[in-house]
């Protein structure tokens, strides 16, 4: 890899000891994907839940908070993905005390390296969205999904350790999706079957993502009547990126990058996909039935917006959440201040739900809370979620946003 | 003996006996880590280990996760001893640049799932671009 000046004296540790580091990784990285030189990024995202982490990991983040200031500190803004644990609310899902602490040493580990403790995955609608061309490094598959898709901004998926690497030095390796040649399309759906509402969007997703089914394939998609709004394609994109490890999709004639067909054909795609009701109806099939117990459920994955907050506290008001089901809704710390103060997060809890901040229930050891709570029935909006958890031990049921609701209220599918 | 030829891969070179899979991966999707298992019961390896064995895979799937969990595995010793991929993801790559797991991709000779059995003995040199076959 052609390295600057100031790169080769990162890579020699005149810099300090952390940029050292970042910079070996970068390069082991880079050269597996025959990088031929670095990208400056203005933005870092990593994840940071002690499920991830581990104690390994926590020690390894840890290890960095000796040096100084000088070299510890992250070059450019860096913010984290949800914790593992609301430390306001924990005891009572069954977390253990192990899983605070670790938690809390990620937390004072990621404040000593100059890390804004944003614990959000919806970045894109809460912090600072990245602007078109714009090159960062997040890590968060929805946010990357989101951030390269809806606003033509440059990032790979980046784990928390290259995340990391990016902050420290300001940097990655220019290689996958901050290159355009991999950017244009290589598969063509058209929809057939309109989206109505936040599941049908996330059900495409989960569609084209499926199909997809590899970080290096670039779905382009037609048909689509009217433009969606940011949860919308929150979505979508984050239901696509877990179905298929996908990190960009073109929605033609909405998205930056696609005002036509031309301008992300390479020339490599097939004849076009038709996807119709039948393919909705068949993915949904998936999970669950009517009539089946629910223990949980569980509004996350991504994290909720002010305007979804609003849409859940509405659809509860004057509703009991049955005493045999729990009802858990995950946003982020600003999102869930902005909750308290306009009322929502009052009426979801007043009706028995529970608002859970800085947190996402697939990244806050669902697996442990499930055994703990004897929770297998597990009803959520979003498709994300019930492709994850169905490896966690939970038997998954997806339904819409007033389904949901309704089931948590009748202690069943409805 | 088979060589098989791919590109330049990530971790230090070593051996071990094959678990293979037409299916994908994701250290949080797929598995039970704690006991060293494949969890998802629709995964092709459901119920099985993959402890200190070498997996090979279609490719990468899932999110981000893998990256941390990877070297976390690997710091209990209950990692697989490297991971061959017809194609792997960057979060794959990057876990296993910081766990010092073998790990390579883009073979020459074809899909990988097919080209190497189950139980198959494996020298695996990803600094070379290579996979050798030894039984």
């Amino acid at each position: 890899m052609k390295l600057s000046a100031e790169e080769q004296a990162m890579l020699a540790g005149e810099m300090g000891a952390p940029k050292r580091w970042a910079m070996e990784h970068m390069m082991q990285v880079g050269n597996a994907f025959d990088a031929t030189d670095m990208v400056p990024v203005s933005q870092a995202h990593m994840m940071a839940d002690p499920e991830s982490l581990g104690a390994a990991g926590v020690r390894f983040l840890e290890a960095f908070t000796r040096y100084p200031p000088e070299q510890r500190h992250v070059a450019i803004p860096m913010l984290t993905d949800p914790r593992g644990v609301d430390p306001d609310y924990y005891r009572p899902l069954g977390q253990t005390e192990e899983m605070a602490e670790l938690d809390r040493r990620i937390s004072a580990a990621c404040q000593q390296l100059g890390i804004m403790m944003t614990n959000t995955c919806i970045n894109y609608q809460t912090v600072m969205a990245p602007v078109r061309g714009e090159h960062v490094a997040f890590g968060d598959t929805g946010v990357v999904i989101y951030t390269n898709s809806v606003l033509g901004a440059y990032s790979n998926f980046e784990g928390g350790p290259s995340a990391l690497a990016a902050g420290f030095t300001g940097r990655t390796p220019r290689y996958g999706l901050h290159l355009d040649e991999n950017r244009r399309g290589t598969q063509h759906f058209v929809v057939r079957h309109q989206p109505r509402g936040l599941t049908d969007w996330g059900t495409l997703g989960a569609i084209i993502g499926r199909h997809a089914g590899s970080y290096w394939e670039v779905p382009v998609i037609e048909g689509i009547e009217s433009v969606p709004t940011s949860d919308e394609m929150k979505h979508l994109g984050a239901a696509m990126a877990s179905y298929g490890s996908t990190p960009l999709f073109h929605l033609v004639g909405i998205t930056p990058q696609a005002p036509d067909l031309a301008a992300v054909d390479g020339g490599a795609m097939a004849s076009a996909r038709d996807i119709t009701r039948a393919d909705f109806d068949a993915l949904r099939s998936n999970f669950g039935g009517k009539g089946a117990k629910v223990d949980v459920v569980v509004f996350a994955a991504p994290q909720l917006s002010i305007m979804e907050m609003a849409q859940v506290a509405r659809l509860l008001d004057g509703q009991t959440v049955h005493p045999e089901t729990a009802l858990l809704v995950c946003t982020s710390p600003a999102v869930a201040a902005d909750s308290a103060r306009l009322g929502f997060t009052g009426r979801i809890e007043a009706a028995g739900g529970k608002v859970l901040q800085g947190t996402c229930f697939y990244q806050q050891y669902a697996r442990e809370i499930g055994a703990a709570k004897g929770w297998t029935r597990l009803l959520s909006n979003s498709a994300k979620i019930v492709n994850i958890l169905g490896g966690y031990g939970y038997q998954p049921a997806l339904a819409s946003m007033e389904e949901c609701v309704a089931g948590a209220v009748a202690g069943r599918i409805v | 003996m088979r060589e098989l030829r791919c590109h330049r891969g990530i971790g230090g070179r070593t051996e071990g006996v094959a678990l293979v899979a037409d299916d994908n991966f994701s250290a949080r999707y797929d598995l039970d880590r704690r006991r060293g298992l494949f969890s998802r019961a629709q995964h092709k390896l459901a119920g099985q280990s993959y402890v200190d064995l070498i997996l090979v895979v279609n490719t990468a799937k899932g999110g981000v996760a893998s990256a941390w969990m990877l070297y976390e595995m690997k710091a209990r010793a209950m990692a697989p001893r490297a991971i061959l991929f017809n194609r792997y993801n960057t979060i794959l790559a990057q876990g296993a640049a910081l766990a010092d797991l073998a790990m390579c991709d883009r073979f020459e000779d074809g899909d990988i799932t097919q080209l190497i059995s189950t139980g198959d003995e494996l020298i695996v040199a990803p600094a070379d671009g290579l996979v050798i076959i030894t039984n």
